[in-house]
């Protein structure tokens, strides 16, 4: 059995369904991110598991013991918000202390715990300091050592670091995570940010409309998304229409061209438009190997990002963009000249969901 | 975990029993002029007499010139500091707030020793000038709401940027003031402006110990010498008010919508 | 923050800082004339005798016994209501900013609070004359309905309870505006947070919400405070002069001299105004204390 196992979960607030039949099963020691678009119901499924949120119907288990009828305290998780829950009349060290306060664990106990909770967090000069004081990463360091002080079987983190500066939030993710790893705490994140997903997880549940959309590790989510909506999701993609022309060698036409996949495509017949999806980055100027299929266009546009050049190019009826990298030695293509363009059979996915 | 609504239930009906009973209370005292029936007499009564007439209408031009004193006073101030005189903010806010620590009764009683027919500004020696002096206490008395009112009005509109577009149009300062930044703070004027009415209505210390025939001092007066007259009265200065809190509530609320623009 | 600023003053006085002053000299002209000298004149003059001569004698006589009881009537009034309001304000703010009421219950309270708060003087003490009085609504309802006599009970309008009681109708609502946007202002998430770590409701509130909302609580409890001691027209509506409190007296004395010295009424100001400036500045002096963590 799993050590966090969420069964048939629902949440309706009066006529609106905002959670629909969730399911997942978390392993101890796991990290597993809630990724999706604001109103997803991410936010929603966490704070049912915190205990804020009564779920309509679905059960809630943490190592074996059912907990959706139990007060928030007795779940025995720690939750980080999304910003500025630090009590601000206490100290750095008050607030750490505090779920220990509450639980009246002696003074030299609190003290010994406050300390290593304030090394741990690297800032064990600041106990004296109060929230104010502090910037923003500080503070959400703070909040992490509060809920983590009492030691919680699962750690609930509600877009910690979504208020916080680009740079603070890359270094803080990577802590977060090196710390997660060093106390093998159950973890469950919320985000809206794909980045910080795919980087932290040992597993994403991409979330849409209250629904899982695709449960997989980064890897799979990334690169073999199930449907429309998650491969539009995490990461740029280009998403175009093809006929298919036999199924099981998995051969399609694309703008009039022969193109294939790796593998069969599944539950399709011949003359069926689908979907089918291929990253910027799979894309490479001129022939390819075998393995590959080779298209002829026109470049429509060069965009210069830094490392990366986006070019799109135009087939026929539909674009394309590639993705290559920053060589200064090699002349980059001009507009309206005439290109190949070639991809990896792997690399191009017919989506599930209604093309 | 749905949490109990009864203690904030019973708070509210509870302090809705404490605050409407004696408002019925009134009403119902105020018809009880005639024996046995009730009736508006009380009311024909008292908007029958002419020294309300005379009081009431003496009441409102004094709120008027007040809120204009108010207004002309107030909003360059504010305008002012916030733009030019940033610095200068504690201590204009200190001086707006002073009238919440000093009694009225004892700004009045300091009118009355400075400005007596001995000495160097003699206002009270005419009527007119006494006049003037009762409106000069009044704006003093609203001050802390005007002041506040209108300072939030700028906050929340970009005063700098407006001032900056207005002078690169080639707008002297009168023009940027009364053309540029009143339309923009109008519903926080306003808002002052029926707060400062509502003060000045039935304001009685002032008026009283000047001696002027304001609204007040007549309600004093009656509720002295007459039995149910008072009660119409009251519920009279409460519709009053109650108008005036209205109308803030709906220039307040066209501040969210008109702001759009 | 004071370099932009100067950049600008001369970008449009063009001769520097001395043509800013002249925008709010107006104000500070008007604020001195009818607000700080007319009370200066009042301080300096509790100074002096009669013929202006410097003595300590007008603030001596402030201890007679009469002037005594009016300050500490006016005071404990003031105090009753002041707690009293700020109490029941506070429950009332609390009950409408987070007690899951339906949704018209807020707007209706603030507006409704809105009025009763500047329903005050004169007709303020006609509503509850015409209520509590001998032969008001609740008076005559108690004895018809309940057969219970009110002012049998020694209960008298025209005393320190009836007129707490009536202060009270215009300084629960003042609470009720000045606490609400401070009520706003606990975070949900406060809350929460003290909730998952295992904290009680009581828990929360001995030490997070309570030591939050200090600082307000006791700044609009202060206020109040000033606001009754202020009132002048509510009570003398009320009672007339048959009430010995600090205002009323004050009002005889500017009327009609009935203490038979210009100079005691200048010093018996000055009381007050050392009462109310004393309560400000308590306020500014814990405010600070409670407010160490706060910007």
């Amino acid at each position: 059995m799993s050590f966090i196992d969420i069964h048939g979960l629902k949440k309706s607030f009066g006529p609106v369904t905002v959670v629909h039949d969730f399911h997942l099963a978390v392993e101890r020691g796991e990290f597993v991110s809630f990724l999706g678009p604001s109103g997803c119901g991410k936010t929603t499924i966490l704070r049912m598991i915190a205990g804020f949120e009564t779920a309509t119907a679905g059960s809630i288990a943490i190592d074996g013991k059912q907990v959706a009828h139990l007060p928030p305290a007795k779940r025995d998780v720690g939750m980080v918000f999304q910003a500025y829950a630090l009590f601000p009349n206490m100290t750095v060290a008050q607030n750490i202390a505090f779920g220990l306060r509450v639980a009246k664990k002696s003074a030299a106990e609190i003290r010994t715990r406050v300390g290593e909770m304030l090394d741990l967090i690297k800032l064990p000069q600041l106990g004296d300091r109060y929230p104010y004081q502090l910037s923003g990463g500080q503070q959400q360091r703070v909040a992490l050592a509060r809920a983590i002080a009492v030691k919680p079987q699962v750690l609930l983190l509600d877009e910690p670091l979504s208020a916080l500066d680009a740079k603070i939030r890359v270094s803080l993710r990577e802590e977060i995570r090196a710390l997660q790893k060093e106390l093998g705490i159950t973890t469950i994140f919320v985000t809206h940010d794909q980045e910080e997903a795919l980087s932290m997880s040992d597993r994403i549940v991409v979330l849409n409309e209250g629904r899982a959309e695709q449960v997989g590790t980064p890897f799979e989510v990334y690169n073999f998304p199930r449907t429309r909506f998650v491969a539009s999701f995490v990461g740029t993609l280009n998403l175009m229409t093809a006929v298919v022309v036999d199924a099981t060698a998995g051969r399609l036409t694309l703008d009039g061209r022969d193109v294939a996949t790796a593998k069969p495509i599944v539950g399709r017949r011949a003359g069926d438009e689908v979907t089918v999806a291929l990253r910027p980055e799979a894309v490479n100027l001129g022939d390819g190997t075998a393995q590959s299929d080779t298209l002829p266009g026109i470049v429509e546009d060069v965009a210069f990002l830094g490392a990366v050049v986006r070019i799109r190019i135009r087939l026929d009826a539909q674009t394309i963009t590639l993705d290559s990298f920053n060589q200064p030695s090699v002349a980059l293509p001009k507009q309206g000249e005439a290109v190949k363009l070639s991809f990896a059979r792997e690399d191009l996915l017919v989506l599930d969901g209604d093309a | 975990m749905k949490k109990s609504t009864f203690g904030p239930w019973l708070a509210m009906i509870l302090g809705a029993a404490y605050f409407l009973i004696p408002l019925i209370g009134t009403l119902e005292f105020s018809m009880r002029m005639k024996r046995g029936v009730y009736s508006f007499e009380a009311y024909k009564v008292v908007l029958g007499d002419p020294r309300f007439q005379e009081s009431f209408s003496y009441s409102v031009m004094l709120a008027l010139v007040t809120i204009a004193i108010g207004v002309l006073l107030v909003v360059p101030t504010a305008y002012w500091v916030q733009l030019r005189l940033p610095k200068l903010r504690p201590v204009v806010e200190f001086v707006t707030l002073l009238p919440l620590v000093i009694p009225a009764i004892v700004i009045v009683f300091g009118y009355l020793r400075m400005y007596n027919s001995q000495s160097w500004l003699p206002l009270t020696d005419t009527r007119r000038g006494t006049d003037l002096l009762l409106a000069f206490g009044y704006v003093t008395l609203a001050l802390p709401y005007m002041y506040r009112s209108v300072d939030t009005g700028l906050r929340a509109i970009d005063v700098r940027t407006l001032t900056e577009a207005a002078e690169s149009l080639g707008a002297g300062w009168a023009t940027i003031l009364f053309r540029v930044i009143f339309p923009n703070i109008r519903s926080a004027i306003l808002s002052g402006a029926f707060l400062t009415f509502a003060i000045v209505i039935g304001e009685f210390t002032f008026a009283a110990l000047l001696d002027r025939p304001a609204f007040g001092p007549y309600l004093q007066l009656v509720g002295a010498n007459r039995a149910y007259e008072p009660a119409a009265l009251a519920i009279i200065a409460f519709v009053v008010t109650w108008a005036c809190m209205g109308l803030i509530q709906v220039f307040g609320a066209a501040r969210g919508t008109g702001s759009k623009s | 923050m004071s370099e932009p600023s100067t950049a600008t003053v001369r970008h449009a006085g063009g001769s520097g800082l001395p043509w800013a002053w002249f925008g709010v000299a107006p104000f500070f002209l008007f604020a001195v004339l009818f607000l700080i000298l007319p009370t200066a004149f009042l301080i300096v003059g509790a100074f002096q005798t009669a013929d202006g001569q410097f003595t300590l004698q007008n603030l001596r006589d402030l201890t007679h016994p009469s002037i005594v009881a009016a300050y500490r009537i006016s005071i404990e009034i003031s105090a009753a209501s002041a707690i009293g309001g700020a109490i029941i304000g506070a429950l009332l703010a609390y009950a409408a900013v987070g007690g899951g009421l339906p949704g018209w219950i807020r707007p209706t309270l603030m507006t409704f609070s809105g009025v009763a708060s500047n329903f005050a003087g004169v007709p303020l003490a006609f509503a509850f004359l015409a209520t509590l009085g001998r032969t008001g609504l609740v008076t005559w309802a108690l004895s018809t309905w309940f057969g219970f006599n009110l002012y049998a009970t020694g209960f008298n309008l025209l005393s320190f309870l009836g007129l707490t009681l009536t202060y009270l109708y215009f300084q629960i609502p003042l609470m009720v505006l000045i606490l609400t946007p401070a009520l706003d202002g606990l975070k949900k998430e406060w809350r929460e947070a003290s909730q998952i770590l295992g904290a009680s409701t009581f828990q929360y509130w001995r030490w997070i919400g309570l030591p939050v909302l200090w600082p307000s609580l006791l700044g609009a409890t202060l206020l109040l405070f000033a606001n009754a001691f202020g009132a002048v027209a509510t009570a003398y509506a009320l009672t007339g002069s048959s009430l010995n409190i600090v205002t009323i007296l004050l009002y005889a004395q500017i009327r009609g001299d009935v203490l038979h010295n210009q100079n005691l009424g200048y010093a018996l100001a000055l009381g007050m105004i050392l009462i109310t400036g004393v309560s400000n500045v308590a306020y500014i002096w814990l405010r600070g204390r409670a407010e160490r963590w706060s910007r």
